[in-house]
């Protein structure tokens, strides 16, 4: 389909003018997608690479950045036993909120997507709604539970015993983790359970297993891409989560999003914020692409 | 996927138990906390009487009222951009074959996968760069706000825009904009007239989950806004790392319902959506919708 | 008008560098005919058709519509109209709207829009749902839009793809008279698409038979069935009995198991030849019995029988490669065999095609 102007008027074809229809054709595809090309290449592909250049450049005495100087000292520092702690924690966080999301998400999305198509959609749109809202608020609403004068320690307080205080502690973290990414770990996995194919459950079963075992050797790896799509779904954020465990976790246990945000904004170490920055998006991109691998496949 | 359960009925019970707690998980905190908002107690845990005291304080409040207009103001302009350049990459993404494309597919995902904190490291240095170099060309000196922070805005709403639509016209049914063609229409009236309004919801979708991007973002905001052009959120984070206050109670409550009520205008339209007519059932479609934007 | 409906001259259509479609090919419709274009899937047939519509260009050659060089021209600027197999018929638009297309893009006025699609939902029977959406139409209704949606226009040649694959069997017989009727009616050339070759037979005035990209014989129903020009033909269309043989004298073929024919003195060739015989065309006798004159008659042994209700299906062992296939009808009048019988199977020699490739 192609609007190609000749000014004799049409002729047989020939592979040459098969060609340039085709190029014409091509020309337009990149015209429509011109706008966005632009834009991302400017507001997203050179800042991505500014952060690279600026991981190699040093720090004035003021806490500027000299684009001169070039090293690999934000890298090293990448090492340090400090840093290494402090990566190892976000990252002991992260899984552990995978890991109580997916307990917990499972039976959820297998309950769900067993009931009737009609209930299912109600199901799945009240998990929606909260998720939509505003991400801010609703890990707000948490430090306002867990506080030393929230509602729950009022409770305790009221029962007789010590004002409660949860607030700023890792367990609060670790809830408001899980509150705020377990959507992302029943989406796809009641993706992956609804389109199982039943019958292959009904055939185990006709083949005398028991319900036990014919979840774990036919559901439960038939729903195994569903799995693997919804960890990598949480495991991500969860890394490079700030908003949340600034606002419950308070300054004590420093996270990875923290630390660097605290090099932009207090510390005034710009390089080593980029060589910051720049490892836990490779670690993502990593596990990005492992995921497209094993969970995209089915999705 | 058939419609009785094939789980025992004691299992089954096990299983809507946790169904239960999870959806209690998931209500309890919202709904305690708009209920507290309207206590009329300064000590935020103690439930004293109902009034609307906080409320009347926060639009009183001129800061908060500020942050609110900002946040207004940014939203809608990101999204209504971020919209239709979204749009437009979605099409040549799906429909078209050029060189590049493939890079563009791949820049496209990115700003999805990025951690926001990594987003916000990079358009801080790239403005502050940018700003420095025209400063040193051509004298003239810019600064962080609302300006900035609309652009960054539009940078990350652009891939998510263009997934979502990109989702519903992968749905599309090809050789509709064939027939169109075969029925005389030019390429812009077959777009007018049969494709835009089968994507429609598509791109109503992708503009609704522009805008709770935009409302909802915190530190990319943070990092490229300028003294007196902060957002809700932005402002609501700084006040929250202080202390829980009744007035931030009132203020959340607000920015929680307004984006609830976003919520449900969205499912609302994808509902009457046209695609029902292309037969698809219904829980697959809103999940599809849904979950892509969330996947890449 | 005189000038064929549609030529196609050298048309080559090759994607990438190594897959070709559509293999230098030269047709010629006629005006006012239900051409068929048959053959198996990824023969080239609708890869030929969207040629003629213009939503693919060829690589080389001319696509000619009543001898106006169709060149790189768009769908929108052709002659032509298309029913498609899924029928495409837009979603969000009613009946109306849809059948109304194609009239409002080339911009004629409401009144004889009215006019026009009124007429052509009665000729479809379809005029009491015309405010209908698709969705909520039966597959054999949304046809009748399609086909109204592409007929109003008054197109000079209609291209159909595959429309009936998506009918049931009852649905589809039905279908099949009403379209030839229409076309009849109507006048306009039909260029029809199709794997199943009982449409092709029933419906068209004239076939093409297609096989990887090459189109290997033009002809009427009759010539086709009967006197097919090569094996795929003869294989694709009905069922076919193949014998390998080897023409000597005129007149004369051996078949593989040392035993001589005779064939029709039509088919001047000599050498290797396959000979075609439709199972209809041979008959079974009792092994003592006296068979007319001027039939082939071989000894043969029965292997198997089906029973199909209205016919057996024999297949009868003669020492060859393969039994013989042969249908007969089930008539009390007929005689019977069973398996293991020792019986004749004649055949008159005009019957046999011979094949050469």
């Amino acid at each position: 389909m192609l609007d190609v102007e000749l000014e004799e008027g049409p002729t047989p074809v020939t592979p040459e003018l098969e060609r340039a229809a085709e190029r014409a054709e091509s020309r337009r595809g990149l015209f429509i997608s011109l706008p966005g090309y632009v834009y991302l290449v400017i507001f997203f592909a050179i800042p991505l690479v500014l952060v690279l250049v600026y991981s190699f450049a040093s720090r004035s005495s003021t806490g500027l950045t000299v684009l001169e100087g070039w090293n690999v000292e934000s890298y090293k520092r990448l090492f340090t036993p400090l840093v290494a702690q402090i990566f190892g924690r976000s990252f002991l966080l992260a899984l552990i909120t995978t890991v109580i999301c997916l307990l917990f998400s499972y039976p959820f999305a297998y309950y769900i997507a067993t009931r009737k198509p009609s209930t299912r959609n109600v199901l799945l749109v009240l998990v929606m709604i909260p998720f939509w809202s505003n991400f801010l608020v609703r890990t707000y609403a948490w430090a306002f539970l867990l506080g030393s004068n929230g509602p729950i320690s009022q409770i305790s307080q009221s029962l007789g015993g010590e004002p409660i205080r949860i607030l700023f502690t890792n367990t609060a973290v670790l809830i408001g983790m899980v509150y705020g990414f377990m959507p992302f770990m029943v989406l796809p996995l009641y993706a992956a359970i609804e389109r199982l194919d039943w019958s292959l459950v009904e055939a185990a079963r006709d083949l005398y297993a028991n319900g036990a075992t014919a979840f774990r050797k036919v559901t439960l790896p038939l729903s195994m891409p569903g799995v693997v799509a919804g960890s990598i779904l949480v495991f991500i954020p969860s890394l490079g989560a700030y908003v949340t465990p600034a606002i419950l976790g308070g300054a004590r246990t420093t996270l990875l999003g923290d630390y660097i945000v605290s090099q932009f904004l207090s510390a005034r170490n710009w390089p080593f914020g980029s060589a910051l920055s720049f490892a836990v998006m490779f670690v993502m991109l990593v596990a990005t692409i492992f995921y497209f691998r094993a969970g995209a496949r089915t999705l | 996927m058939s419609d009785q359960t094939t789980t025992a009925g004691f299992f089954d019970r096990l299983l809507a138990a946790n169904a239960w707690a999870v959806y209690l998980f998931f209500y309890a905190p919202i709904l305690l906390l708009i209920a507290f908002s309207f206590n009329d107690n300064r000590n935020v845990g103690i439930w004293t009487e109902a009034s609307v005291r906080w409320y009347r304080e926060m639009i009183g409040d001129a800061q908060v009222m500020g942050a609110l207009r900002n946040s207004l103001i940014v939203a809608f302009v990101a999204t209504i951009v971020s919209t239709v350049v979204g749009t437009m990459l979605a099409i040549a993404l799906e429909r078209y074959r050029f060189k590049g494309r493939g890079a563009l597919d791949g820049l496209a995902y990115l700003p999805i996968i990025i951690p926001d904190v990594t987003m916000a490291v990079m358009l801080l240095i790239f403005f502050f760069q940018v700003f420095g170099i025209i400063d040193n060309v051509l004298g003239i000196h810019l600064d962080t706000g609302l300006g900035t922070i609309t652009l960054a805005h539009i940078a990350f709403n652009i891939s998510f825009v263009a997934i979502v639509v990109r989702a519903r016209i992968a749905r599309f049914d090809s050789s509709l904009e064939e027939a169109a063609a075969d029925l005389y229409a030019s390429r812009l009236r077959t777009f007018w007239k049969v494709t835009l309004p089968l994507i429609a919801p598509g791109v109503a979708g992708g503009a609704l989950l522009a805008l709770t991007l935009s409302l909802d973002d915190v530190v990319v905001t943070q990092f490229v806004s300028g003294p007196g052009s902060t957002t809700l959120p932005v402002y609501v984070f700084g006040l929250v790392r202080r202390g829980v206050t009744p007035l931030i109670n009132a203020v959340s409550t607000v920015m929680l319902v307004a984006s609830m009520i976003l919520v449900g205008i969205s499912l609302g339209f994808q509902r009457n959506t046209v695609a029902r007519s292309q037969r698809r059932s219904e829980p697959d479609e809103l999940l599809e919708d849904l979950t892509v934007t969330h996947l890449g | 008008m005189d000038k064929p409906a549609v030529e196609l001259i050298g048309v080559t259509k090759r994607f990438g560098d190594d897959v070709v479609a559509v293999d230098d090919m030269d047709l010629t419709i006629r005006d006012g005919e239900f051409f068929s274009l048959l053959g198996p899937s990824g023969c080239g047939k609708t890869t030929t058709l969207r040629m003629i519509a213009g939503f693919e260009f060829p690589t080389e050659g001319s696509v000619r519509i009543h001898g106006a060089e169709m060149g790189l021209k768009p769908p929108n600027d052709r002659p032509v109209n298309t029913v498609f197999q899924s029928y495409a018929l837009f979603p969000h638009m009613n009946v109306y709207d849809n059948v109304a297309f194609g009239l409002r893009m080339r911009k004629v006025g409401d009144a004889e829009v009215e006019a026009r699609v009124r007429r052509v939902l009665d000729q479809v029977q379809l005029s009491r749902r015309a405010d209908a959406k698709p969705s909520q139409l039966s597959g054999g209704m949304q046809q009748r839009v399609a086909l109204a949606r592409a007929l109003v226009n008054e197109p000079e040649v209609l291209l159909l793809d595959e429309p009936l694959g998506a009918l049931d069997l009852k649905l589809r017989q039905n279908m099949e008279y009403e379209l030839k009727d229409l076309q009849s009616r109507v006048g306009i050339t039909f260029i029809y698409v199709t794997h199943d070759q009982e449409e092709a037979l029933t419906m068209s005035d004239r076939i093409g038979v297609m096989s990887d990209g090459k189109l290997l014989q033009v002809g009427t129903p009759t010539e086709i069935y009967e006197r097919p020009t090569s094996r795929f033909v003869a294989d694709f269309i009905g069922e076919i009995n193949l014998l390998p043989a080897v023409v000597g004298a005129p007149g004369v073929a051996k078949l593989a198991n040392g035993v001589e024919v005779t064939i029709s003195s039509e088919h001047p060739v000599s050498g290797q030849v396959t000979l075609a015989l439709r199972p209809e065309r041979l008959t079974l006798h009792t092994i003592d019995a006296v068979v007319s004159e001027g039939r082939n008659v071989v000894k043969a042994r029965v292997s198997r029988r089906t029973y199909f209700g209205d016919v057996f299906f024999y297949d009868v062992d003669l020492g060859l490669d393969e039994p013989l296939e042969v249908k007969e009808e089930n008539r009390p009048d007929l005689d019977r065999f069973e398996v293991g019988d020792e019986v004749l199977v004649s055949w008159r020699p005009s019957a046999a095609n011979l094949v050469t490739d």
